[in-house]
């Protein structure tokens, strides 16, 4: 299998497996315990921490451990938006294109009586600083920009962003679930009072992740309970899952510049290669994406039967067609960035890995060029496209 | 378990029928490129038999092998039989599809049920 889904998911590192087991064999008493046993426990959910925090440039007592990057980001919104309201602020800037997690917390927060404004994102999939700087408003208690889109991979100027709700004093927030161990991220430098991250997404496992909160921006509880992580997130901690994160990130953050060289090179051949594709075109930024990131659109074809045929050829892949987001309508990012329904069916994602070979990238092109040739061959849009009966789009 | 059954794999990687017929006598087309679906139907009806039929769609793995199954289902039967062909038949004779993908069989019964009409009508034939 050649896996081109890593936004999806990554495939969990020797060095994560390794410490999740010997956590789950050796220090598996609970941390809250006062014996020896249980204050190993301890110990390994504190390394953890504090090898999380230096990643990202911030203080272990700032690292909250989640269950991945939903819970932070729900946490991470619920908690501003609460602070906001006592100060009877209750305007909230963020993007049409971030992920459910955020938007549908902020349909959530609408129903309570906030006031949402969401960003374009333009053509290029980019926020311009200016425009989050003109939608301040004296009662914004929260802006919440995504590092970098989970569909197209476009990077955010999250430090210019950060510099301006800094010197206007209103919480920022940012989804960094795609850019942690992949790109710098660094809370301080950006200026983040808030940022959510997903261990799943660089080689960790799934189900753990954590919420950066700066010191002073006192957090909302979503799980009431017991006095874990300090008070604001109950349940006993999931020390393997915690554990095997800091290992993954660690390992990820040690090798992040040199894997960024040699995805991009490789994400910026598959570019070139699929833009001969006649009618394609790649969404989103082509410089400021994510180094492993590719998405494109291709003009008469349906994205769902397109997986089914990469898959068929050993290739996983994503779309953003209405079939495989289970709706009506094709991804919210692509329309976000202007693409029409019609093309927008047509979407694919390749989200490669550190460990794709250029045998494996030569592989995706020619399979992706055949496919889309083939569904192109027996789509009756593309016949009208072609016999000039419709106008191409792309 | 695999998202769809061996059959509508094997109608989606071999759809049976699939081109367009120059001088059809019947031709139907539904869905839109808006909701990711389109079916176009090609038939070749004489002696109110349907001699040929052809399919081109545009749309997810289930809409292909859909499209493909009911010209399957049609193909060298009489008029009268075709026109009592429904979704459910074609979604059975594909071993099922997931709820969720009940509306492509539906598209397949309306493209054929589609084309039926401009035969009738080209040839003058009501109901």
């Amino acid at each position: 299998m050649i896996y081109a889904d890593n936004a999806a998911t990554t495939k969990m590192s020797p060095a994560a497996v390794r410490a999740m087991i010997s956590v789950a064999e050796e220090c598996w008493g609970n941390p809250s315990s006062l014996y020896e046993h249980g204050q190993r426990a301890k110990d390994v959910l504190e390394a953890a921490r504090k090898d999380v925090a230096a990643v990202i440039g911030a203080d272990a007592k700032e690292i909250l451990f989640t269950s991945g990057g939903s819970e932070a980001d729900n946490q991470a919104i619920r908690s501003a938006a609460a602070l906001g309201a006592k100060a009877g602020k209750k305007h909230i800037i963020s993007t049409a294109f971030e992920h459910h997690a955020v938007l549908h917390t902020l349909e959530r927060l609408k129903q309570e009586g906030y006031e949402v404004t969401l960003l374009d994102v333009h053509e290029n999939g980019i926020v311009r600083p200016e425009e989050v700087e003109a939608a301040l408003r004296e009662d914004t208690c929260l802006v919440s920009i995504m590092y970098a889109n989970n569909e197209i991979g476009t990077i955010q100027p999250i430090r210019e962003i950060g510099a301006i709700c800094r010197a206007r004093n209103v919480l920022f927030h940012t989804d960094a679930v795609q850019a942690v161990g992949h790109i710098p991220v660094n809370v301080a430098e950006d200026c983040v009072d808030l940022l959510s991250a997903s261990a799943h997404k660089f080689h960790g496992p799934k189900g753990v992740g954590f919420l950066y909160a700066r010191k002073g921006v006192r957090l909302t509880n979503l799980i009431e309970g017991g006095a874990q992580e300090r008070g604001r997130r109950a349940g006993t901690e999931n020390v393997p899952g915690i554990a095997a994160m800091a290992a993954a990130l660690k390992e990820a953050d040690g090798a992040r510049e040199a894997n960024a060289a040699r995805l991009t090179a490789v994400r910026d051949r598959l570019i070139a290669e699929l833009k001969t594709i006649p009618h394609s075109a790649l969404n989103g930024d082509a410089e400021r994406r994510l180094p492993g990131n590719v998405n494109f659109c291709f003009e008469g074809i349906e994205g769902e039967s397109l997986l089914l045929l990469l898959d068929d050829k050993g290739i996983a892949a994503s779309s953003g067609s209405a079939c495989t987001s289970g709706s009506l309508d094709p991804s919210h990012v692509l329309l976000a960035i202007g693409r029409v329904h019609d093309v927008a069916h047509g979407s694919l994602r390749l989200s490669i890995g550190e460990d794709i070979t250029d045998e494996q990238a030569e592989t995706i092109v020619r399979s992706v060029k055949e496919v889309v040739e083939y569904l192109r061959g027996i789509s009756p849009i593309w016949r009208d496209l072609t016999s000039g009966k419709k106008k191409f789009i792309l | 378990m695999a998202l769809y059954s061996e059959k509508v794999m094997d109608h989606f990687r071999n759809p049976r029928n699939v081109g367009i017929i120059e001088d059809a006598n019947g031709i139907g087309e539904v869905g839109n490129a808006k909701c990711g679906d389109i079916m176009k139907m090609y038939l070749k009806i004489e002696d109110d038999i349907i001699r040929d039929v052809k399919f081109e769609t545009f749309g997810c793995g289930s809409a292909i092998a859909s499209s493909s199954m009911a010209t399957e289902l049609i193909k060298g039967k009489p008029v009268s039989e075709a026109m009592k062909l429904t979704n459910q038949a074609v979604a059975e004779a594909l071993d099922g599809l997931p709820a969720y993908k009940m509306h492509c069989s539906v598209l397949a019964e309306e493209a054929i049920q589609s084309a039926l009409e401009d035969y009738r009508k080209r040839t003058g034939k009501e109901g």
